[in-house]
């Protein structure tokens, strides 16, 4: 018998967190304007002692004001996504349940962009309405994916998927009648974009609430192993089976909701991730969770610095990347799945 | 660490009876349920009141056809819903006032299947036995792992522990299951048709099993099933229910009797007792000019 032990769960996640920082080194090094990557390691060392004024002031601009930032929003991104994406799986009791296959990324947009309209004054007003649209979208998906008072993973995924588009016309309808607003900038919000830099008064609201709800998911990973089995089987087991669910649904919406309310709708990332650290590590969710936050991070640091540099000058939004990536692995699962 | 020794704690917190007499455990008293789709109108089913004891040791099960409301005794029993009327207690305590928590460690429950999304190593499947004694992550403690072993040990597939559930067999599947209900270390363990997917040998290894388990560990077992041959053969007490009302209450000597169990499972059958007083039961097929 080999369970899980806090060792292993450290090891593995200190494994993950290396590659991670080998990632934001690489995506540090890679753009338009090529670094050396000793120089790189050089002057992050220098930054970390404080001595961050010795550097060239273009470089750093380049590589500390543009880059940097642009890769830590991808990191908080990646991890919300992804953990979103496995606990949406255990609450729906659904492999292929994502926050963008769900509809709820959708969702997310069009409550941001509605509270723009109504109130944009407020800087909070986005990440509300993302909150607010997301939160009513999975509601709605879930009623609509149950069929004769059970889950029905077809109809679901169906739900999710047409309101998702409903929800994108209903955007895009918005976005054509009002004039003034910057269109092609919109378009790569709504693929998922990260060159929109998250504006200055909101970062910490943004960073506390993703590690909150990525928290908040974690505190239950060992009850969402018992809920995995089935909901009877939590309940004759001691689970606090409404109470897992609440506290589940609520924070995946936070989470999907800043993501998406600072880089648009990135798809397939809650899908993918998940399902690669399964494949590596096993279904406990107690390392699930953290691995796939680092994962996350890891995948959406590589798809943007992928997405910059692929047509480089120009740049693609790293929605595109994931859904090129996403959707034929979700073709894969479906047809396995309903073999 | 031996067997023994795991389960000792258990044993110990348990009162020894006085005598080899076993205390009265499980008391169901005139209880009722029903169910409604909704508040206003008339219920879809009712459970009229049905009375039952049981010792520890005891193995009673809960017999009758289709729609009979065995599933909705077992849902009373095991506290998840509370009785419309009378009183279902489990060591003098009514199970639907117990605490989810508390519930788990005193009342395991083996379902049919477990179907999981993700299938889980048979070890770790019978550790989640152990829920209802850790805390937050409950990563697995010295003890949670020995009480695993044992409990696998106890239904013999301490060799399964590192294979994946879906894997399985099915009767080996239904060990490990009740494997994880072993760890929970319960007063009462319920079952929900245990047999229903399991061919004849496995279906008397596993009522054996249960007998023995029963015996060694003070459980009480409640089976739910309607295999009238296993019931006769295992059971120290049967409960008959037929369209939610409760027909009688007894041994296997006393309940089966041949009028009683044709009209209440509808099928022309023999009843005959065997050497060590339970009864056999002989389906009996119609000839063709009483079908037609």
């Amino acid at each position: 018998m080999r369970p899980l032990t806090v060792r292993r769960l450290l090891w593995t996640c200190g494994g993950l967190a290396a590659l991670l920082l080998a990632c934001v080194v690489l995506a540090l090094k890679l753009g338009a304007v090529p670094i050396s990557v000793t120089d790189l390691v050089l002057d992050l060392g220098r930054i970390a002692i404080g001595r961050a004024s010795e550097l060239p002031t273009d470089y750093r601009l380049i590589v500390f004001d543009l880059r940097l930032p642009r890769i830590l929003l991808g990191i908080l991104v990646g991890a919300a996504l992804s953990v979103a994406g496995a606990g949406f799986q255990a609450l729906l009791r659904n492999p292929l349940a994502d926050p963008y296959v769900l509809g709820v990324s959708s969702g997310a947009a069009l409550g941001s962009i509605l509270a723009l309209i109504i109130a944009p004054e407020f800087a909070l007003v986005t990440p509300l309405g993302a909150f607010l649209g997301a939160i009513a979208t999975i509601a709605a998906v879930y009623f609509l994916g149950r069929r004769g008072g059970q889950l029905d993973s077809t109809t679901l995924l169906l739900g999710g998927i047409i309101s998702a588009s409903f929800f994108s016309a209903i955007i895009m309808f918005l976005m054509t009648t009002l004039s003034g607003r910057d269109l092609r900038g919109m378009v790569f919000w709504l693929m998922g974009d990260l060159s929109t830099p998250v504006p200055a008064g909101l970062q910490w609201i943004f960073t506390v609430g993703l590690l909150a709800g990525i928290g908040a998911i974690y505190s239950t990973s060992a009850d969402l192993n018992l809920l995995l089995t089935g909901e009877r089987e939590a309940i004759h087991l001691g689970v606090d089976v409404t109470r897992v669910k609440l506290v589940v649904y609520v924070s995946a919406s936070l989470l999907t909701a800043l993501a998406v309310s600072a880089s648009g709708a990135i798809g397939y990332v809650g899908l993918l991730v998940p399902h690669a650290v399964r494949l590596f590590f096993g279904s406990d969710y107690r390392l699930l969770i953290p691995a796939s936050a680092l994962c996350g991070a890891i995948a959406i640091v590589l798809a943007d610095t992928l997405a910059r540099t692929v047509v480089s000058p120009t740049e693609l939004p790293v929605g595109a990347m994931t859904a090129m990536a996403g959707a034929p692995v979700f073709i894969y699962l479906l047809r396995r799945g309903l073999k | 660490m031996s067997a023994n020794d795991t389960f000792a704690p258990t044993l110990g917190r348990r009162e020894l009876s006085q005598d080899g007499e076993s205390s009265l455990r499980l008391n169901v008293a005139q209880a009722s349920y029903a169910y409604s789709p909704s508040a206003q109108s008339a219920p879809t089913f009712t459970l009229s009141a049905t009375s039952f004891q049981a010792r520890e040791r005891e193995i009673v099960a809960i017999l009758g056809p289709n729609a009979s409301g065995k599933s909705t005794l077992l849902r009373l029993i095991s506290g998840m819903i509370a009785p419309l009327s009378g009183r279902v207690e489990l060591d003098g305590v009514e199970t639907s006032r117990l605490d989810v928590r508390t519930r788990a460690q005193k009342i395991a429950v083996v379902h049919q299947e477990s179907p999981s999304v993700y299938p889980a190593r048979a070890g770790d499947f019978v550790l989640q036995g152990r829920y209802p004694y850790g805390r937050a992550l409950r990563f697995a403690k010295q003890e949670d792992i020995e009480v695993a072993r044992n409990a696998l040990a106890r239904v013999g597939a301490e060799h399964l522990a590192n294979r994946m559930m879906d894997e399985l067999s099915g009767g080996e599947k239904q060990r490990i299951i009740l494997a994880r209900a072993l760890a929970q270390q319960p007063r009462l363990v319920l079952l929900d048709e245990p047999t229903l997917h399991l061919d004849i040998g496995a279906q008397v290894e596993l009522l054996e099993r249960l007998r023995q388990l029963a015996h060694e560990n003070r459980y009480t077992v409640v089976v739910v099933t309607h295999e009238l041959g296993l019931a006769a053969e295992f059971a120290d007490q049967v409960v008959l229910l037929q369209h939610g009302r409760c027909l009688r209450v007894g041994s296997p000597a006393t309940v089966y009797q041949k009028e009683l169990l044709e009209q209440v499972f509808e099928a022309p059958l023999d009843v005959e007792l065997g050497p060590a007083g339970r009864p056999r039961v002989n389906l009996r097929a119609r000839r063709s000019e009483e079908i037609t």
